[in-house]
This record gives structure tokens, sequence and C-alpha cells, in this order.
């Protein structure tokens, strides 16, 4: 069964080829004539400015937060989605009805984050 | 349709919570209206719980039990909850922090805790744990301002969810060598799988994360510090009921090793556990100077007793457990309620040494506490004593008989360290001079925990009667 | 041909080393948190290894949950780590330590 991934690391094995090559000719046949304008950081043209390790500003991580909870709730909607047909004919309309529930609950949940200032952006 | 009857103690409370919720965004004086409400939520939850504690049933596809123990859990839970409650409503007055989440995380934990009980599949048990553990993460850093409680809330997050990787893991491998999730099925074909390594591992790892939110000796590195560095309240219910959510749902998943018709496999786990935590947990509380350190240390001493009824296997072990469970949660919400009273602004009073003299200047505090010292220490007549006496009853029954002796030995340490407070409140001066402010809501929630104690004590066979009627 | 089931449960072994090495050796909370994490999709992929293995889907809804269980525990985490940043100024578990471990 391990032949079956030959042709996968001959591919890897091309790549890895590849890329170190494309460096290190790159380095051994280029001229090479540094000074100190080509050292600097390139910054559109401009005079570089402060460091490049900015410190990623508190909301983007509350935002983020937010987005991987109510984000990952659809998991539970996708195969009750699906599958949804079929379970009505089995189970009638209730099926309906335990989803209503539970996206009542999420958007509450929502609400919350709203009414106390979640979303707000200053 | 008709199996909602039966869960009706989960959908007072879940209900519960989604009101606050719309409660806390709407109204701007939430902070009166939401203790009060939640507290009603929580005995409706626990009476509706005790109203079918006769009606056992199995609910929606073999997920989850309702009635009996399960019921008596739910009224543990609620009724410790509520007075959890009402000691915050002045306690947190203290420290300016008000966040109505605080009650909305109470109740959710709360919840969790009941669909621990109510487990009869592994997936059930999983989010119970997570529902109760993830509030609990939550409620230990509630005061968001004050270091210590930030830390204590970092160090229980990362050592719980350490704990509940292994908890899944183990599920994952159980699952793998059985096929199936539900307990019942474990319970039935456990014969089958004895011999199963794969099944034994991941039956062992979801030991080890359980263990850890009992507290039990080699898990319980978090315990004194998330005691001490939480709110006062909150280390009462996590002591209380984390823990016992936390055996219920060993004595649901290990069902099949607790009975007489299996042999234990695992009791040589369960009496190494509950001998070391037992001792380490008397020895280290004597060196404590902090209270809640203190009585941190000795909620492992205690989460070893019980774990002697896992380790005996049988039915009085059980009822056992559940009676020591029911004792420990009015013991310990009584004693953190008290210390929550004495203690003042930003961590102050919160040694041992501030405990003397209290007799003078709280008489009704100082005998409160010291009801529940003695009962803590397993002296007769009140609850403690009666939990001790089952659970070391249980083991001899099971011919283990050298646990009860190590246990007895260790509960003659612990005395040491309960009786130290008694005598500093009524035969030393005070040094310091603090005003201790009233709180008449604390000291009813206080009252209503001894009264429970007494009963307890007075009339054990009582308890223990609807106990076993329902262990069967 | 398919890959035989030791293969996922070793490879979900070893992810479940990494992620307990990592707890144990790693100093900054974000890192644990993550090694963590790794534990928790360890134990994912052996559930949907051993669901398609034994053709039952009991494994998979487990996995669903975990997923979700994991999203809070980490909007919780992180919450919790920020707020100990604002106060401390670092995330270092070792300097952490105004209660004794």
């Amino acid at each position: 069964m391990i032949e079956q991934y030959i042709p996968v690391f001959i591919v890897i094995i091309v790549a890895v080829i590849f890329a170190v090559a494309t460096v290190v000719m790159s380095k051994l046949m280029g001229p090479q004539r540094p000074n100190s304008e080509k050292e600097s950081t390139y910054e559109s043209g401009l005079k570089p400015i402060g460091t490049t390790n900015e410190r990623v500003s508190i909301k983007y991580y509350l935002v983020a937060m937010l987005f991987i909870v109510f984000d990952l709730e659809v998991i539970f909607v996708y195969p009750w989605a699906v599958q949804f047909k079929k379970l009505y004919s089995q189970i009638g309309i209730s099926i309906f009805f335990s989803m209503l529930v539970f996206l009542v609950v999420l958007e509450l949940g929502f609400l919350y984050v709203y009414k106390k200032g979640g979303f707000k952006w200053d | 349709m008709n199996e909602f009857y039966y869960i009706i103690p989960f959908i007072i409370l879940a209900a519960g919570i989604l009101i606050s919720l719309v409660i806390e965004m709407y109204f701007t004086s939430s902070e009166k209206i939401l203790p009060w409400f939640s507290i009603l939520t929580f005995l409706a939850s626990g009476f509706s719980a005790l109203f079918l504690v006769n009606n056992v049933k199995v609910v929606f596809e073999n997920m989850l039990m309702s009635g009996g123990n399960v019921n008596f859990f739910i009224f543990i839970f609620n009724l410790g909850a509520a007075l959890v409650t009402l000691l915050s409503i002045d306690y947190i007055k203290k420290y300016h922090t008000y966040y109505g989440e605080y009650y909305i995380l109470l109740m959710s934990s709360v919840l969790g805790m009941s669909l621990m009980a109510g487990a009869k599949d592994l997936i059930v048990i999983f989010m119970g744990l997570e529902i109760m553990s993830v509030c609990f993460y939550a409620l230990a850093g509630i005061n968001r301002n004050k270091l210590k409680a930030n830390e204590a809330s970092l160090k229980y997050f990362l050592l719980g969810s350490f704990a509940t990787g292994f908890l899944v893991y183990g599920m994952a491998l159980v699952y793998g060598s059985m096929q199936n999730t539900s307990l019942e099925y474990l319970f039935l074909n456990f014969t089958k799988f004895n011999t199963n390594i794969l099944f034994l591992a991941g039956l062992l790892f979801i030991l080890f994360g359980l263990s850890f939110k009992i507290a039990a000796f080699p898990f319980h590195m978090w315990v004194p510090d998330v005691y001490q560095g939480s709110a006062t309240t909150v280390s009462a219910l996590m002591s209380t009921g984390g823990k016992a959510a936390a055996f219920s749902a060993i004595i649901v998943s290990f069902a099949s090793v607790l009975t007489v018709v299996n042999t234990n496999v695992f009791a040589p786990y369960f009496g190494a556990i509950a001998v070391f935590s037992m001792l380490f947990g008397s020895i280290v509380a004597i060196a404590q100077t902090d209270i809640k350190r203190m009585m941190a240390y000795s909620s492992i001493a205690h989460a070893g007793y019980m774990t002697i009824g896992l380790a005996s296997g049988n039915s009085y072990g059980v009822s056992g457990i559940i009676f020591y469970l029911a004792a420990y949660t009015f013991m310990n919400i009584g004693a953190f309620g008290i210390i929550s009273i004495v203690e003042g602004k930003n961590d102050t009073n919160l040694t041992i040494k501030s405990y003397a003299g209290l007799a003078n200047k709280k008489p009704i505090l100082a005998g409160l506490l010291a009801i529940i010292m003695f009962s803590l220490a397993g002296l007769p007549p009140f609850a403690g004593f009666f939990g001790k006496y089952y659970i070391f009853i249980a083991a001899v029954k099971a011919k283990l008989t050298w646990l009860a002796i190590v246990g007895v030995i260790s509960s003659a340490i612990s005395v040491y360290f309960y009786i130290r407070i008694i005598v500093l409140m009524y035969f030393k001066e005070s040094e310091e001079d603090f005003v201790i402010e009233n709180s008449n809501t604390g000291l009813l929630s206080v009252i209503i925990a001894v009264l429970f104690v007494i009963l307890l004590g007075i009339a054990p066979n009582s308890v223990i009667n609807l106990i076993s009627y329902f262990a069967k | 041909m398919t890959i035989p089931i030791e293969y996922y449960l070793i490879l979900s072994g070893f992810m479940f080393l990494t992620g307990v090495v990592g707890v144990l050796t790693r100093r900054n909370a974000i890192v644990v948190f993550m090694s963590i994490e790794l534990m928790l999709n360890s134990a994912d992929l052996t559930f949907v290894a051993f669901s398609s293995y034994l053709g039952n889907s009991i494994g998979q809804v487990f996995v669903f949950f975990v997923m979700t269980v994991a999203a809070a525990e980490a909007a919780v985490g992180l919450a919790i780590i920020i707020a100990v940043f604002r106060n401390k100024k670092t995330v270092n578990i070792d300097e952490i330590n105004i209660l004794k471990w």
C-alpha cells in the first residue's frame, strides 16, 4: 500500500529540490553589491517608522472570540438541514421546533452581547 | 412529548437562565431583581425535582435519567446554589463589583451539574461537565480587577481544560472499544470488555479527568490556589456542587464496578487516591495560616473519605457517598458562608488569627461556626459524623477494614485543625481590631445550612433509607 | 484501499502526547492553551477514525459537541488570559505566582 504514495513522495522531493535550488542558485550566480538603501526595510518608498511588532488592538480579539462562538453553532444546523426531509417524515413538525428552540437560545445570547456593547467599535 | 414532563427541573433552570439574561439586558436595577429571581428558580427547580423523585425513567433515547438518586442530587445542587446566592448578595457589595453575569453563570453551572447527575451517556457527562467547568472558570475570575482572582481563574482554566483533554481522549478510547457511548451498554457489557486494554485505559483516562474535578490527591494542585483566589462564595459552590457533580458522574459511569456482580477492578486505584488524599489533605491543612487554604486542603481530605465509598464498591458505599455529599454541601456552604461574612474589604481578615475572640464579638457566628467545625471534624451528633460512619461501614463490609482504619486516623488528625479554630474563637483574645459588617441574608443562609447539618445528624436514618431505596 | 485504523490511532496518540508535553513544558499561557486544544483535537481524530472504522455515527456526533465545547472554552480562556495580561502585563505562567502553586 506504501507504493501508492510514491507519486506524492516524488512531488514532495521535487518541490523541496526546486525551492532550495532557486534560493541557492540566485545567491551563487547573481551579482551582490549591497548598500544601506538596499538593506533598509521596504516601506513603499517611505521612511520606515516604529517597530514591526505592533501590538494588535484588543477589539480584534473580542470580535474573534464572538465569531468563534457564534460561527461554530452552524455545525449543528448543517446536519439538521441535510436530514430535514427524512426526519420530518419520521418525527413530524417537532423536529422543526427543536431547532427553533436552539436558534432562539443562540439569538438570545447574540442579543445579550449586542445590548452589553460587545460589538461597539470605539 | 411526555418525556418533557420528566425533565421539568432542567427546563425550569434553563428557562430561568434565559429569563435572567433578558432581565440583565433590559432592567437597570437588575442587581436587586436577579439574586431573588435566581433563588426562586433554584427553589422551583429543586422542589420540582423532589416532587418528581418517584418517577424513575430514562428519557431521550437513553440519554438522560430522571427520578430517584438523580433528582435527589438535583435537589441538593439547587438548594446549595440558592444558599450561595443568598450569601452573595452582601458579599458582592463588599467588593463593589456587581456583574449581572454572576448569577447567570451560577445558574448555568447548576444546570451543568444537574446534567452530570442525570447522565446516561458519555456525551451528556461531557456536556454537563463542560457547562459546569466553563461557568466556574469565568466565576473564579469574576472579580476581574483583582490580580489574585485573575490568577486563580487562569490556573483553574489551564489545569481544568488539561483534565478535560484526558477525559475526552478516554471517552474516545471507550467508544472505540465498545462501539457505543451509552452508559447502560457499558453497565451491561462490562465483563465482555473487562480484559480489553484499550477499554480499561479509556476508563482510567475518564477517571483522571473526573478525579481532577473531585480534587483528589494527584490532581489536587489547583484546589488551594483557586479556593483562595476566587470569591469566597464561588469557592463555596465549587467545593460542594462541583465535587458532588463529579462524584455523581463517577457513580453513574462506574456503576458496573460499584455493584457486587462485578469485581471492582479499579479498587486499588480508588483505595490509593483515597489514602493519599485523606492523609495529604489532613496533614498539610495543619500548616496553613489562611483559612480559605485550610478549607481547600480539608476539601481534598473529604474527597478522600468519599473515595473510600467508591473503593468499597457496594451499594452501601454509593448511598454513603450520597449522604456524605449532602452533609458536606451544607457543612462547607456554612463554613464558607461564615468566612465570607467575616471577610473584610480587599481580602482582609482571611487568616486563621482573625477568628481569635470571635465569640465575644459575634456570639451567633461563633456558635454556628463551632457547630460546622465539629461536623467537619466528624464528631457526633452532626451530619459529618454519620457521613463518615456510613462510608467506613461500607468499607468494612467490602473487607477493606484497613482503608476504614486509615480514614479514622486521618479524621483524628483533622480534628486538630478544626478544633483549633474553635479554641481560637472561644479562648483567645482578639489581636486585630476590626468590625464585622452585618449581613442578614448571609446569616440566614448560614443558619439554614447549619439547620440541615443538625437535621442530617439527628435523623440520618430517614435520609439514608430514602437514598438506599433509590440506590438499588 | 483504505488506511488502517492503527495509523490514525498512532497519529492521534502522538498528537495527544505532543499536547501533554506542551502543557507540561511550555511557559506561555497561550501556548499551553494551544497544547490543550491539540489534546482535544487528537481526541476528535480518534473519534472520527473509530466512527468510520466501526461504521456508526456516534463518534461524529460526539466530535461536534467536542468542537463546540472547545470553542466555548477558547472564548472563556482567551478572556481570562486577557484579564490577566491587563493586570499583570505578562502571560508567562512562571511569573503569575502570587498564590503559591
